[in-house]
């Protein structure tokens, strides 16, 4: 029998109906293999929670014997340290809240709590889910499951790492311009943004509150859609939220892996274009071919918008968040440096120079820049209309077309410390991912193949609110591929070779 | 206060008498005219703060009571916006003839202090719910027009308090819905920015969006003022005038200001561009931040909230709910009660006046006396009162009607009404209780009448002499040993009577 903590959620759905496990066991089994691990090898977890852990397995064990039936009662998961969580550490990856302990759970926390799931712990992060490597985590960089010395990707590298290091079948991380997509690709899992709006932002420490969004990691298009059906919905606590309608997803991905009839378009800038690594460029090209032969209609179209993505998001994003992090002051929860006699201005400076990475402060003076006085229309404004733009390059492709497909990053994971001295070529990793966010749009990451032996994702891109048809057009394509089930050498250590 | 009727040209006649302890001496005013605009903050009436579940109704609770996470700033969470603080505002706007724009949204205003927990304030730049409107003064029976030129919606901040050794923080008010309300430069007198504000609050009051009460906080007020010479279109360097909490402050603070600003012009020197705070205790402005260390707040769209449509329907619904204003009572006052212009424009802008006034000449009571006794003895009584004491209508009426029908006379009602107010019971009642009522027998006055004439030779004499002005100290007399009771139309006869029998002799 294979170990407990390879299992899919929806395997292990069907060892806890049948009571083969318990939910105890379950956690138990993940709980000892983060523990065993994870140190020495990803450095996924910021914090675990243990005891907190095992009360839940303990309640949904409850629940199980009563005959509750729910998909993801007893299913362990684990938080990107961005979502609160009430009376658990909650640090955002940044120092200035490395003791804040949340009074009260997000929307998204608290309705995976009510859905039965056990929180393992939470995972690290880019400080304040800025990044693209997760090495801008204020306390230790993550790393890559499938090659120590690479990065997993970030800013939720913590959360796919775990998924990829099968710590966990599910973890929640948030996209703000790619910060799910990007990880899932470099990790060799599933990862998906929903429309923006779908899932609930109360909780969620704001990055950039135009742009984030709360989506999962997971190992099978399956277990993704199983993960939605929890998170999405309407919020009153969130006036961003949308309010409609949320399908099945699960029921949508229907049985047969067929694509007769979809229409997908194949963005020429997302193509033949400098910077993507050619091993990257092949398997997405194969995987695209694959889709064809399913039955796909392929379009070539333009996004003739795409190569201002990067440098409108890097206005959009840091205006968003000089504001947002404006709160970090010292005064409050946050870090607070107060010397004898210091002024209210030296607790300030003192506390956030000390307390932010060279990335947050870099952002907070870009955005602080970006919307100064005689700068704003120039910048900021500027920047908005472009993000308009953008959105209509993608609105006039979805009028032809059910979804659009591409590389999820430009390249397979980097060895640790590559671009670090060099933000614009971190930034760039980012290229296909960032238009998607800044359109709001639903976008995931598949595994579509290994480019050296790392592995590269495909990205699809569905119009605002078809989170359904893109998590068909993904089960399709796992479904007729293996791709999926190739694993990372982490993941495949058994336990008792390391520890017992 | 003494402004010329028409003309909007500083009295600084009047000015020296007020701003007692003053830095400026003196400066002819008179060749200047004050520009005064107003910048208001209403906290409104609604049940629960701007954005959170939070009660508002935090006033004499222990500090950081009335707070939640999201009143707070904490990490992670959002805001929702309080439907009924923008109804409030949406009703302000109709009330002052403004015009409601379809599209509006929320702005951060940015800017680090202790008391603002997000570090921004939640706010409105360029799209406000209100635009433009009007409300209307009299100023020694002128009448003017002052423009608004907006009406926004915002979050109010905490409050600190500063202690020795360091600064405390409550954020019971953090996240109050504040509407701010901007004036254009339209004032041109203390006096008329007194009756600006008053007119607000009574507009507010009817409305019933504010208490608008400025000792609570409920209505707070900052004045731009500057000056220029008279018959000068260009408009002078403006000052901003803030920390006033009083109708009294503004006042006083703007004539303080047009006083220093006259000085300074009149001794060639340029007023410079700053904030300066209004000293209460000492009756002085002193400067608080110039123009070059302005903030640049860095206004951006509130992305975590979506942009209000106000659609037609809606508007047209909440104008259905308007009630009547206090320049439409005025004029009804004035039509259908034959009040003076003065007595309807007091009354109507007092919303618990005109409550009052219109119940008691509902219950049968003469409009033109209840009007003054309201405005005279119960507006008294009023000042003084603690909070919870009311005056039924039904009571004033009953009062005013033991006078006309001459159970009592004005003095004795005067002396009932305290004993009204204070105990809710009813006039009548009192009046027999205590044996109040006026006594117009003459056989029972008569003793007490012949007892004055009596114990007051000399008068008796002047007025038997021919001076007949005599018999109004008799009458007082007379009056004063009956406390109020006699009749003064029947102890004059009597007087008269018993006065003009000559020779008659009176002893004790």
């Amino acid at each position: 029998m294979p170990a407990l903590t390879s299992h899919s959620i929806a395997e292990l759905r069907a060892l806890l109906d049948h009571r083969d496990v318990s939910a105890v066991e379950v956690a138990r089994a993940h709980l000892d293999r983060i523990e065993a691990l994870d140190d020495s090898t990803v450095n996924a977890m910021l914090t675990v929670t243990r005891e907190h852990a095992e009360a839940q397995a303990r309640a949904a064990d409850a629940r199980l014997a009563a005959g509750e039936a729910a998909p993801l009662l007893g299913v362990p998961m684990i938080l990107k340290d961005v979502m609160i969580t009430r009376g658990i550490r909650t640090t955002a990856g940044s120092k200035i809240l490395e003791n804040f302990r949340p009074i009260e759970d997000g929307t998204i926390t608290r309705r995976l709590a009510e859905a039965g799931t056990v929180l393992l712990g939470k995972s690290n992060m880019d400080e304040f889910a800025m990044g693209s490597s997760t090495e801008n985590s204020g306390f230790f960089p993550t790393r890559n499951p499938w090659d120590l010395e690479r990065v997993p990707g970030g800013s939720s590298g913590g959360s796919a790492a775990a998924v990829g290091a099968d710590f966990a079948p599910f973890a929640l991380g948030t996209d703000t311009g790619g910060s799910i997509r990007q990880p899932a690709a470099l990790c060799g899992v599933v990862g998906f943004k929903p429309t923006y709006g779908r899932v609930s932002r109360y909780g969620l420490i704001a990055f950039a509150s135009s742009l984030d969004q709360i989506g999962p990691f997971t190992r099978t298009v399956e277990d993704c859609a199983l993960v939605m059906n929890a998170i999405a919905g309407h919020d009153a606590c969130d006036s961003t939220s949308l309010q409609a309608p949320v399908p099945d997803y699960r029921r949508a991905l229907g049985s047969e892996p067929s694509l007769k009839g979809v229409r997908l378009a194949l963005p020429r800038e997302y193509f033949d274009v400098q910077g993507v690594e050619p091993g990257v460029e092949a398997a997405v090209k194969a995987a695209i071919a694959h889709l064809e032969s399913l039955g796909a209609e392929l379009g070539e179209v333009s996004l003739p918008h795409t190569k201002y993505g990067v440098a409108t998001y890097y206005l959009v994003a840091p205006a968003e968040c000089s504001a947002n992090l404006a709160r970090y002051d010292g005064v409050k929860y946050s870090l607070s440096i107060r010397e004898p006699g210091a002024s209210l201005w030296d607790v300030y400076e003192r506390s956030r120079g000390e307390g932010f990475g060279r990335e947050v402060k870099r952002r907070i003076i870009l955005g602080t820049y970006a919307l100064s006085s005689g700068y704003y229309d120039a910048y900021y404004l500027k920047a908005q209309k472009v993000r308009t733009l953008i959105k209509q390059d993608f609105d006039r492709v979805f009028e032809d077309f059910d979804a659009v497909v591409g590389p999820t990053s430009p390249n397979v994971a980097f060895p640790l410390g590559a671009k670090t001295q060099d933000p614009l070529a971190m930034y760039l990793n980012d290229l296909f991912t960032i238009p998607t966010s800044l359109a709001g749009l639903p976008g995931i990451s598949v595994p579509a193949g290994l480019a050296d032996g790392l592995p590269v994702g495909l990205q699809i891109i569905g119009k605002a609110l078809d989170e359904a048809g893109v998590l068909r057009i993904a089960h399709a394509f796992e479904q007729s591929t293996q791709w999926h089930t190739e694993r990372s050498p982490i993941a495949t250590r058994a336990l008792d070779t390391v520890e017992r | 206060m003494g402004v010329p009727p028409g003309v909007h040209i500083f009295d600084s006649s009047k000015l020296m008498t007020t701003t007692a302890e003053t830095r400026v001496q003196s400066a002819d005013t008179t060749r200047y005219e004050a520009v005064i605009g107003l910048e208001c903050h209403v906290q409104l009436a609604t049940r629960s703060k701007m954005f959170c579940g939070c009660p508002t109704d935090y006033a004499g609770s222990p500090p950081n009571t009335h707070v939640c996470p999201i009143c707070l700033g904490m990490p992670g969470v959002l805001p929702v916006i309080n439907r009924a603080a923008v109804e409030s505002t949406l009703m302000t706007g109709l009330a002052i003839h403004a015009t409601i724009p379809a599209a509006t949204k929320f702005d951060r205003k940015n800017y680090p202090y202790p008391d603002l927990v997000k570090g921004y304030q939640i706010s409105q730049y360029d799209l406000p719910l209100v635009k433009g409107g009007w409300i209307e003064i009299s100023v020694d029976n002128t009448t003017r027009r002052i423009n608004l030129e907006r009406v926004h919606l915002e979050e109010d901040t905490g409050k600190l308090t500063h202690a020795p050794g360091g600064s405390l923080v409550d954020f019971n008010r953090a996240g109050m819905p504040l509407m701010e309300m901007v004036s254009q430069p339209d004032l041109r007198s203390p006096a008329e920015a007194r009756a600006y504000l008053q007119k607000l609050r009574a507009i507010l009051r009817t409305l019933g969006v504010s208490g608008a009460d400025m000792e609570k906080g409920q209505l707070r007020c900052d004045v731009n003022v500057s000056l220029r010479p008279v018959g000068e279109a260009k408009l002078g360097t403006k000052v901003e005038v803030k920390n006033l909490n009083s109708f009294r402050a503004v006042q006083r603070a703007l004539e303080y200001e047009i006083v220093r600003q006259a000085a300074a012009l009149d001794a060639g020197e340029k007023i410079p561009q700053e904030t300066r705070g209004w000293v209460e205790d000492r009756g002085v402005t002193v400067s608080q931040r110039s123009k070059e260390e302005a903030h640049d707040y860095r206004y951006f769209p509130e992305p975590d909230l979506p942009p209000i449509f106000v659609e037609e329907a809606w508007l047209a619904r909440l104008r259905e709910q308007l009630p009547e204003l206090p320049d439409a009572r005025r004029a009804r006052y004035m039509r259908d009660f034959g009040l003076g212009a003065y007595d309807a424009e007091a009354l109507s802008t007092d919303q618990w006046a005109a409550r009052l006034f219109e119940d008691t000449v509902g219950a049968g009571a003469d409009a033109k006396k209840a009007a003054n006794w309201i405005q005279n003895d119960v507006a008294r009584l009023r000042d003084a009162a603690s909070d919870g004491q009311v005056l039924e209508a039904g009571h004033l009426a009953e009062l005013l009607k033991l006078v006309d029908d001459g159970v009592i006379g004005i003095s004795v009602a005067r002396q009932v009404l305290p004993t009204v107010y204070a105990t809710g019971r009813a006039p009548r009642a009192i009046v027999e209780e205590q044996g109040l009522g006026q006594v117009s027998d003459t056989g029972a006055l008569e003793q007490t009448v012949r007892s004055v004439l009596a114990a007051n030779p000399a008068p008796v004499a002047d007025y038997r002499a021919g001076k007949l002005t005599a018999i109004n100290f008799l009458k007082g007399q007379v009056m004063k040993a009956s406390r109020g009771k006699a009749n003064p139309g029947v102890v004059e006869e009597l007087l008269k009577q018993l006065l003009e029998q000559t020779g008659t002799q009176f002893s004790n």
